[in-house]
């Protein structure tokens, strides 16, 4: 193998959980909705996902205990913040804590076990093409549902009514509601979506990225989820870019030190946050004067009047 | 984001352990740790020594630790939180609440404070650590013998003296028995983030380490390196059920019974803020069972544990050759002395990367 070809095989592995909570995302705040617990619902996919695997011995159970996890404290967050109409900004925090310390709880079991992690694609020939074999066709199944997952986020958005819908919701709620659009069910559905997805990304980590539950080991990975969604300005395609850029640097950065080039290592560390700004300057000088790209009802509470 | 909401888990994970209802005759111990207790590595151990030493103990001592303490200012608040709630003696247990220690214990002068792996004391703070690199100079000794590439693999966290310290111990044991050995560093600014562990372990892999050894916290290495057919050396606590076919060896840090010496002195009266540094000899540093090596290479790493643990090898000792070629002032006589190791700023020769930041 390669040097070219592993450093590929690992910036798509580290751009997958991200990748996968920030399409979860980006439908929330498609919606409207901002979900700042997105680092506590990967924690707890983290969590049950690899309790999942421990006990069924499956890492597709696993990773489907993973959603379940992830939509489990999506739907508190819809409860207060939807139903309840309480602080979207407060709650999505205290969603993170929650996940945090209740993963630890959940995890502490588990620490130091064993599993067999999620296989990697083989198909007989395709696989063992030079340089592209193992790229395509023998990664595992969580980056194939990343990629699958934003291209049926991009058709969802841009080519069904339900697309047009959501986004309309997330513009402007009381023109969607005062047009006979279900604004709560709507939302009530993204929330859970949102969760899935980032309970997903959760489970990756110990399903295959690191074999064994630590807690804690999302190390932040949910708030550099949050920040891509605003760097591909709420657009799936950018999004893909965003992950894999974030990825990218991230492992070019570490091969960049074991080839010794003797740049500082704390500027290396710091890189993949550079290029988001300088990224995300670059977008904000191509957009037309009109304002934000942001859904103009974003973290708005919305309170029904009938 | 992460920076404000650490500190607020850190809060929620308060725990006390020990009977409900504080008798008199209690004294209340406090730990102050980095990572989460189930890291299975630096925080883990610190965990375990806690356990023994309320073990030993019993109901003299009534003991609180509170995880997830990032470093920095942040943790002063949270040593404060333990001055505060009646903790008369607050082991603080990363090199980062080295001043946040001293902060609060200029605050409350009749708290005792212990500060793990930290150069600076006053009238109550004492310091602990261990001589880890008594352990990674046998681990350079074992690397030296056992690469086939002659490139090791090394994930640093950050550019401290005693991850420098740790660096140069095992390369100058590995030249012992390959002069011509390589190092590749890859300093990841972590302590604990096992993704970006993984990532680093796949990378120093791919580019020609066949043998992987760390200062960061979590076993990602270690696994990485089983899933490549390659070794590595375990950190902290032995991983072996991480690699039973990869670990070579593993310091294991085990602070117990240093927590018990200082809570009882703490009892008794006859307390002291001391600068203890102990080794293998003292059994604060262990070796984990040396694993997957042909019986040469074992033998020859007990017999380099033996010398140290005999003091008649130091693997600091002089001629201690520089980067530029120039030999290091030996300020120990035979050896480099404690100071110079502690505050370590520069690599031995032989190592063809530089610190970074300097």
């Amino acid at each position: 193998m390669g040097l070219v070809e592993a450093i590929i095989l690992s910036v798509i592995a580290a751009s997958t959980p991200l990748l996968l909570a920030a399409a979860g995302e980006l439908i929330v705040e498609r919606a409207g909705v901002l979900n700042l617990g997105v680092e506590g619902m990967m924690i707890m996919g983290a969590a049950c996902g690899f309790a999942g695997c421990w006990l069924t011995g499956s890492a597709f159970l696993g990773a489907l205990f993973g959603i379940a996890a992830g939509m489990a404290l999506a739907a508190i967050f819809g409860l207060m913040t939807l139903t309840l109409a309480v602080n979207q900004v407060a709650t999505g925090l205290a969603l993170t804590i929650l996940g945090v310390g209740l993963s630890g709880l959940i995890g502490a079991g588990f620490v130091g076990e064993r599993i067999t992690p999620a296989a990697a694609l083989y198909i007989p020939y395709l696989t063992g093409i030079p340089f592209i074999g193992r790229i395509l066709f023998g990664q595992d199944g969580f980056v194939y549902v990343s990629i699958a997952l934003v291209i049926g986020i991009w058709f969802f958005l841009y080519r069904t009514r339900g697309g047009l819908i959501l986004r309309a919701i997330g513009d402007s709620h009381t023109s969607a509601h005062a047009l006979g659009y279900p604004v709560l069910t709507v939302r009530w559905m993204a929330v859970l979506f949102g969760g899935g997805c980032a309970g997903l990304a959760g489970a990756f980590l110990p399903l295959a990225y690191t074999p064994f539950f630590i807690p804690g080991m999302t190390a932040g990975r949910g708030w550099i989820a949050l920040a891509l969604v605003v760097f591909a300005s709420w657009r799936p395609g950018r999004l893909v870019a965003g992950a894999y850029l974030f990825g990218a640097v991230t492992i070019l950065q570490l091969h960049a030190q074991a080839f010794g080039l003797g740049i500082p290592s704390q500027l290396m560390t710091a890189l993949p946050y550079l290029a988001t700004i300088v990224v995300l300057v670059l977008i904000s000088r191509t957009r037309n004067a009109a304002g934000s790209a942001a859904p103009a009802s974003l973290g708005m509470v919305f309170v029904p009047d009938r | 984001m992460k920076k404000y909401l650490i500190p607020l888990a850190a809060a929620l994970a308060l725990a006390v352990t020990g009977a409900g209802a504080s008798a008199q005759s209690k004294m209340k111990v406090g730990f102050i740790y980095l990572g989460p207790v189930g890291d299975l590595g630096w925080t883990y151990m610190h965990e375990l020594g806690r356990q023994m030493m309320v073990k030993e103990l019993g109901d003299k001592v009534e003991t609180t630790y509170l995880e997830n303490v990032s470093e920095g200012p942040d943790s002063e608040r949270s040593i404060e939180q333990l001055a505060r709630t009646g903790h008369q003696l607050i082991f603080t247990t990363s090199f980062g609440y080295m001043d946040p220690t001293l902060r609060v214990a200029k605050k409350y002068p009749k708290i005792k404070f212990e500060h793990a792996t930290g150069y600076k004391r006053a009238p109550n703070v004492g310091t602990y650590s261990g001589r880890f690199h008594e352990g990674r100079y046998i681990q350079g000794v074992i690397a030296g013998k056992m690469s086939k590439s002659g490139t090791l693999g090394y994930i640093a966290s950050f550019p401290i003296p005693e991850v420098i310290a740790g660096i140069n111990a095992t390369i100058l044991g590995a030249q012992t028995v390959n002069p011509n050995i390589k190092v590749k560093i890859i300093w990841v600014n972590t302590w604990f983030d096992p993704g970006k562990e993984a990532e680093a372990a796949k990378a120093l892999a791919d580019q020609g380490a066949d043998i992987l050894m760390q200062h960061t916290d979590s076993p990602a290495a270690m696994q990485v390196a089983a899933q490549r057919g390659i070794l590595a050396f375990g950190q902290d606590s032995d991983m072996i059920k991480f690699g039973p076919k990869t670990q070579l060896t593993s310091i294991v840090n085990n602070w117990g019974p240093y927590y018990l010496r200082a809570t009882k002195a703490a009892l008794d009266g006859s307390w002291k803020p001391e600068d203890t540094w102990d080794g293998l000899k003292e059994k604060m540093v262990l070796m984990a069972e040396y694993t997957n090596m042909p019986d040469d290479v074992k033998k020859l790493a007990q017999d380099t544990e033996a010398a140290i643990i005999a003091g008649t090898l130091n693997p600091f000792k002089c001629p201690i050759v520089g980067q530029d070629g120039k030999e290091v002032e030996c300020k120990g006589g035979t050896a480099l002395d404690n100071g110079q190791i502690l505050g370590m700023n520069f690599y031995v020769k032989g190592i063809d990367d530089k610190i970074p930041g300097k």
